[in-house]
C-alpha cells in the first residue's frame, strides 16, 4: 500500500507532513485540501517528519490534511504530440485548462488520449534493442517522431512482438520486449521520466564542433556556439537578455526549438504565443510555432514549479535529441530558478552560502548544464541539445553566485553591457568581454575551416583585435584630448567604431536586419576586413570621423537592403567611392 | 474584508509568544493565511506548526496582552467588490476614510489566481501622455506595468496624477502605500478638481498608519482592478505609489519571522513578492489592467535589491532625473525604457517613429560624452559644440516633464531639430524615410570643417 501522510506544518509552499510508511527524497505527493489535490515534492526527511514544497498556493491548508504518496519522482509524459504545445512547469496543457485564472489543483494532460497516431514499425521481431533504440515512428506535424524502448532498459533486449502499420493511440501497447533474464515488458507510444534524471540512452558524447547558425552577427561570427553547445547570456535588466533570446529562438539553424520561460514576465511569452503561429522557419518556410514548445511558468506562477519547469523543459529536450534531432533549449531566465531554490533553502532554515543561496547551487547549475551536448545514439545518428541560458544578476553585478556558478560550466559567455544598451548599441553584448571557447576547439575550428573559408578563425581574430585597439585608443584620446594624440590614433578608434556600427550591431525589428544568414555574414566581415585594412590619409582629427560616419551610414544602409539587391549595390559602390577618398596613396 | 466576529465563535485567550509584529498560540482547526481578530486588531496566519499558530497582527503588538481575546474569521482576507467601489476612499482593508457608507458587494479573497497566460492577450493599445520623454521615447501600452524610479524629491506623484488623468482609462485606482497625507490630500483634490471622482478608487495607507497594512494595499488594489476589467470590460489603469515602502515592509515582517535575509536585508522572496503584484498587469480581449508605480531610490542607485529586482519583473522603467541645464525634471532617455513600446510604435504611430527614437537618443548621448570631454579641460570639436546645442533644445522641448503636445508634433520637433544641427549621415536614418521627412531648406553641409 501506498504511503500515506497527514500535514502537521505550513509556512508559505513548505509543508510539514507526517507519515505513516516509506518515503524517498523528491517522491512526490498530493495533499487534499478539501477535495482540492495540491502536488508537493518531498525536498528532506527527518524521521517520520517529511517536508514538501507545494507547487500551488497553501491559502486555506489546514493541520490533520490527508496526503496521498505517489512514490514516483516528477515525471513528464513523452510521446507524440508535445510539438506546438504550451505547457506549464508540471506539463500540463495550458490550452486544456478551463478559465481565464489558473485554478488551483486543476490538470490537463500533456498528450492527447484520444488522438490516433499512423505507426510505421522499423524493427522486426527477434530484433535486439537497446534502452532509446528506435521501434517505430509516427508522423508528428513534420517530425518523423520515433517511438522508442523504455530508456531505462538494462542490458540486451530481443522484440518479441511489433505492431504492423496502423493508426495507434498514445496508450495501445505497439511492442512486446523479452529481456536478458527473460523478463517482458510492454511499449506503448508514450512514456514516461522523472525530469531530474538525465535522459542517458545513447551510445557516447562526441565534441560538439557544428556551428549553430543564430542569425545574430555578433555571435555567429565573432563568439560562434556549436550545435551541442552550451552557452549564458548574463546581463542586467533593460540590455535586452530577452529580445536577444526571441531572435535567436526565431532564426537558429535548429529542428526544434524548446523555450523554457522560467519566472519572467507572462507578456513575454503572450509576445510568442502571438507571434510565433504567424512567423515563418526561415529555413523550411513552416511556421515558428511548428517547430516549438513552450514551457511557461511565469513570474507570477507559483514558485515551486519555476523549478521544476527547467528540468521539464531539458527532458522534452532530450527526447527530441534521442530521435536523431537538432534541439535549441532556451531558459530565460535560470536566475529566477536559483532564486526558487533559495525561497525554499530559507524556509527549511538551512544553513544559506554567498547571497542566500544555498550551498550547493553551483553543483546544481553544472548538472543542468551537463545535460546538454552532442550525442551518438546506438543507431549511429546523432541528436544535440543546445543549450542558451539568460542569467539575471542583482544589481548588474557579474560577481554573484548564479553568474559565477554558470561561468563555471558554459562555454560561451554573451555578457551584455549596461553601457552599450545606455547608449542604444543592440545587441547590446560587449564584443570584449564576450568569448566562445569553441573557437579554441580544433574540431569546431576544422568545420569552420572546411564549411565557411580556410582563414576564418586568422580573419576573426584581427577584427576582435580591431575592436581592443580601438578602445584601447579611445581610452587614450579620453585621457590625453582629441588634439593631443596623433590622427592614427583616431583612425584606429573610428575602424572599430565602423566594425560596431556596421557589423556588431543589428536592428532587431528592422525585417531585413534582424538576421543575417551565414552567407551575408561572411560577405559583410570581408567588408569589415578590407576597410579595416584599408591605410587612410588624414590631415586633421575632425576629418576622421566625418569620413567614418559616411562610411558607417552607407554599410548600415546595406545592412537595412535585401542582400545584393539593386540598393544594396548601389550603396556598396558609393561605399567603394567614398572610401576611395581618403584612401593613402 | 470583513471584520465583525461571526456568531458561535471559539475565542481564545493565551498567547504564548509576542514579537513586535507576530504573536503565537494554540488553536486547532485553523486555515493557513486565515484572517483573525488579535484584541480587535485585524492578523492573519503565517505559520502553523502542529497546534502553535502564528498570526502577523497587521496594526502592531504594542499593548497586546498574553490574555486577549483571539477569534478566527475563516477566510483570507476579501475585498467587498461592486459598483459602490467607484469614487471611493477606503483604508487596506477596505473600509471607508470617506465618511461614506461600507462597501456591500461580493466578497472577493484578495491576491487571488494568477491568469492562464493562453488566455491573455498582446498588449496593443497605445496610452498616450503629451509627456514626450514617454510617448516618443518610452511610449506606454495597455497591459503593460512600468514604475517610476525617482529620487524621494522628484515630483512623481505629480507626474503620475497627470499620466492617469490623460491616460483616457475608464477606471483609475490608487493604491497610497505610505504615502503622506499631503500626497493623499493632493491626489484627492486633484481627482476632485479634474472630475473624475466617479471613475477613481483608491485604497489609502499614510505615514500616519501602521506598516504592515501596506502590505495589503497592493492586493486590494489589484482585486478591485481585476473586478473592473475582467467584469466590466474596462480599461483599468493601477497606480502603486510608493512600492519602495511596501518592500520595506515586507523585510520588516521577514526579519520579525526569523527568515535569513539576501541582498539589502530583503527577503529571499522579493523577487516572487512583487513579481506576484505587478503580473497582475493584463490585456484582455476586452478590458486590461496597465500598472504605473513608483519605487523610490536612495541616491539614484538602481542597484539596491529594490529597484533591481522591480526593473527584471517590469516592462522598464520611467527614470525622473533633474537636467540642471534647463532647471527642469526630464525622463532621462538613457535609463528610461518601455518594453512595450515596440508594439505600437510605427504601427500605431508614424512610420518613422522607431528611426527618430533612437537617432534622436544617441544624438543625445553624444551631447553627453561632449560634455564630459568638456568638464575635463578638452577642446570640443565642431560636432562636440553641435550635440551640445542640440542637445539643449531636445531636453527643452521634448525631454522636460511639462511638455504637452501630441506624438505627431513630437517626430516633426525632433526632425527640426536633426536639421538645424546636424547633416543627413551624422542622424543616419534610413534614406526612404529621410527623404520623406526631412525639414525643406536646410542645407547639408555641417560636417564640412573649416
Amino acid at each position: 500500500m501506498a504511503t500515506q501522510g497527514t500535514v502537521i506544518g505550513v509556512v508559505s509552499n513548505l509543508a510539514t507532513i507526517e507519515v505513516n510508511g516509506p518515503v524517498s527524497q523528491n517522491e512526490i505527493c498530493t495533499i487534499n485540501l478539501d477535495g482540492v489535490p495540491l502536488d508537493a515534492e518531498v525536498i528532506k526527511i527527518q524521521g517520520d517528519h517529511v517536508f514538501a514544497q507545494v507547487f500551488e498556493s497553501t491559502r486555506g491548508l489546514k493541520m490533520g490534511s490527508q496526503v496521498e504518496f505517489t512514490g514516483h519522482m516528477l515525471e513528464v509524459e513523452l510521446g507524440p504530440g508535445l510539438l506546438s504545445k504550451k505547457f506549464d512547469g508540471l506539463q500540463n496543457d495550458l490550452e486544456a485548462l478551463s478559465g481565464v485564472f489558473l485554478k488551483r489543483g486543476e490538470k490537463a494532460d500533456a498528450i492527447s488520449k484520444e488522438t490516433e497516431w499512423q505507426f510505421k514499425p522499423l524493427v522486426k521481431s527477434g530484433e535486439r534493442v537497446q534502452g532509446g533504440d528506435w521501434l517505430g515512428e509516427v508522423p508528428e506535424s513534420w517530425i518523423k517522431h520515433k517511438i522508442m524502448t523504455p530508456f531505462g532498459l538494462e542490458g540486451v533486449w530481443t522484440v518479441e512482438s511489433i505492431a504492423a502499420e496502423g493508426a495507434h493511440r498514445i496508450t495501445d501497447t505497439i511492442a512486446q520486449l523479452k529481456g536478458p533474464a527473460g523478463e517482458t515488458r510492454t511499449v506503448t507510444l508514450s512514456q514516461r521520466w522523472p525530469v531530474k534524471i538525465p535522459l542517458q540512452a545513447y551510445a557516447h558524447k562526441p565534441v560538439a564542433h557544428k556551428l549553430l547558425q543564430t542569425g545574430v552577427r555578433l555571435i555567429d561570427t565573432l563568439n560562434p556556439i556549436v550545435e551541442g553547445g552550451t552557452g549564458f547570456i548574463p546581463g542586467p535588466f533593460g540590455c535586452g537578455k530577452t529580445v536577444l533570446q526571441h531572435i535567436i529562438a526565431a532564426n537558429a539553424a535548429v529542428d526544434l526549438v524548446i523555450i523554457a520561460a522560467c519566472g519572467e514576465r507572462a507578456n513575454e511569452v503572450v509576445e510568442l504565443f502571438t507571434e510565433y503561429p504567424q512567423l515563418d522557419d526561415p529555413y523550411t518556410g513552416r511556421k515558428l510555432m511548428e517547430r516549438t514548445i513552450i514551457i511557461c511558468n511565469t513570474s507570477n506562477m507559483p514558485v515551486a514549479a519555476r523549478e521544476a519547469s527547467v528540468y521539464t523543459a531539458m527532458t522534452i529536450a532530450e527526447y527530441y535529441r534521442q530521435m536523431g534531432l537538432r534541439v535549441l533549449l532556451l531558459a530565460d531566465s535560470t536566475s529566477r530558478w536559483a532564486q526558487a531554490l533559495r525561497e525554499t533553502s530559507n524556509r527549511m532554515e538551512e544553513l544559506p552560502g554567498p547571497d542566500a543561496f544555498p550551498m550547493d547551487l553551483t553543483a546544481v547549475v553544472a548538472n543542468f548544464y551537463a545535460r546538454a551536448g552532442l550525442v551518438a545514439l546506438h543507431n549511429g545518428n546523432f541528436g544535440s541539445v543546445t543549450f542558451i541560458g539568460t542569467v539575471s544578476p542583482a544589481g548588474g553585478n557579474l560577481k554573484e553566485p548564479v553568474t559565477e556558478a554558470t561561468k563555471k560550466v558554459a562555454r560561451c559567455f554573451y555578457a551584455l553591457s549596461q553601457q552599450r544598451a545606455d547608449s542604444k548599441r543592440y545587441p547590446a553584448v560587449d564584443p570584449i568581454e564576450s568569448y566562445s571557447k569553441y573557437l579554441d576547439y580544433q574540431e569546431a575550428q576544422e568545420d569552420m575551416r572546411r564549411t565557411l573559408e580556410p582563414h576564418w578563425i586568422e580573419k576573426i581574430a584581427y577584427i576582435k583585435n580591431v575592436l581592443l585597439r580601438g578602445k584601447e585608443a579611445f581610452d587614450q584620446i579620453n585621457i590625453l584630448g582629441d588634439d593631443s594624440v596623433p590622427v592614427g590614433y583616431h583612425i584606429r578608434y573610428w575602424k572599430s567604431e565602423l566594425v560596431d556600427f556596421g557589423f556588431l550591431q543589428q536592428d532587431a525589428f528592422d525585417p531585413v536586419d534582424k538576421a543575417t544568414p551565414m552567407d551575408r555574414q561572411r560577405y559583410m566581415f570581408d567588408v569589415m576586413n578590407s576597410v579595416c585594412k584599408t591605410e587612410f590619409s588624414f590631415e586633421h582629427f575632425e576629418e576622421v570621423s566625418a569620413h567614418f560616419k559616411k562610411l558607417i551610414n552607407q554599410i548600415k544602409q546595406m545592412n537595412y537592403s535585401e542582400f545584393q539587391s539593386e540598393d544594396f549595390k548601389r550603396f556598396e559602390d558609393e561605399l567603394e567611392s567614398i572610401l576611395m577618398e581618403r584612401k593613402a596613396s | 474584508m470583513s471584520t465583525e466576529t461571526p456568531a458561535f465563535t471559539k475565542v481564545y485567550t493565551k498567547l504564548e509568544q509576542i514579537t513586535r509584529a507576530t504573536c503565537t498560540l494554540r488553536a486547532s482547526g485553523i486555515m493557513n493565511e486565515e484572517m483573525a481578530l488579535v484584541d480587535g486588531r485585524p492578523a492573519q496566519v503565517v505559520r502553523i506548526q502542529n497546534d502553535r499558530v502564528t498570526l502577523q497582527i497587521f496594526p502592531g503588538t504594542q499593548g497586546v496582552a498574553t490574555d486577549v481575546d483571539v477569534v478566527f474569521l475563516g477566510e483570507p482576507p476579501t475585498l467587498r467588490v461592486g459598483t459602490d467601489l467607484s469614487g471611493r476612499f477606503l483604508d487596506a482593508y477596505g473600509h471607508p476614510i470617506d465618511n461614506g457608507p461600507e462597501l456591500e458587494g461580493k466578497k472577493m479573497p484578495i491576491g487571488g489566481p494568477s491568469v492562464n497566460p493562453v488566455r491573455r492577450r498582446q498588449p496593443s493599445e497605445l496610452i498616450t501622455t503629451g509627456i514626450a520623454g514617454i510617448d516618443l521615447n518610452n511610449t506606454l501600452v495597455t497591459g503593460q506595468k512600468i514604475p517610476f524610479f525617482a529620487d524621494p524629491n522628484e515630483p512623481f506623484n505629480q507626474v503620475m496624477a497627470t499620466v492617469a488623468l490623460r491616460s483616457g482609462a475608464d477606471r483609475i485606482i490608487l493604491g497610497g502605500i505610505g504615502l503622506s497625507n499631503d500626497d493623499y490630500l493632493y491626489y484627492r483634490r486633484t481627482f476632485e478638481d479634474a472630475g473624475v471622482l466617479e471613475r477613481i478608487t483608491c485604497f489609502i495607507n499614510t505615514t500616519d498608519d501602521p506598516p504592515v497594512e501596506r502590505l495589503l494595499i497592493p492586493d486590494m488594489v489589484t482585486t478591485a482592478a481585476e473586478y473592473f476589467a475582467v467584469e466590466h470590460k474596462e480599461k483599468v489603469l493601477v497606480l502603486l505609489t510608493d512600492m519602495t515602502l511596501f518592500c520595506d515592509a515586507l523585510s520588516i515582517v521577514s526579519n520579525r519571522m526569523d527568515q535569513i535575509p539576501s541582498k539589502d536585508s530583503m527577503p529571499g522572496s522579493l523577487y516572487s513578492d512583487l513579481a506576484k503584484i505587478y503580473e497582475k498587469a493584463v490585456q484582455f480581449g476586452e478590458g486590461s489592467i496597465t500598472i504605473i508605480a513608483v519605487t523610490t531610490l536612495s541616491g539614484g542607485d538602481i542597484t539596491h535589491a529594490i529597484p533591481d529586482n522591480t526593473g527584471y519583473i517590469t516592462e522598464g522603467q520611467l527614470f525622473l532625473r533633474q537636467n540642471s541645464d534647463i532647471a527642469k525634471v526630464i525622463v532621462d532617455p538613457f535609463r528610461s525604457l518601455s518594453r512595450l513600446k515596440q508594439l505600437v510604435i510605427g504601427k500605431k504611430t508614424r512610420e518613422d517613429h522607431g528611426q527618430v527614437m533612437n537617432a534622436g537618443v544617441r544624438l543625445y548621448a553624444d551631447a553627453a560624452n561632449a560634455k564630459t570631454k568638456q568638464e575635463n579641460g578638452f577642446d570640443l570639436s565642431d560636432y562636440d559644440e553641435r550635440t551640445l546645442r542640440f542637445a539643449l533644445d531636445y531636453a527643452r522641448e521634448l525631454l522636460a516633464i511639462d511638455v504637452n503636445i501630441d506624438i505627431d508634433r513630437m517626430l516633426d520637433t525632433s526632425w527640426k531639430l536633426f536639421a538645424t544641427y546636424f547633416s543627413k549621415e551624422e542622424v543616419g536614418i534610413k534614406e526612404e524615410l529621410v527623404k520623406k521627412h526631412w525639414p525643406k531648406g536646410h542645407t547639408d553641409d555641417k560636417d564640412t570643417v573649416q
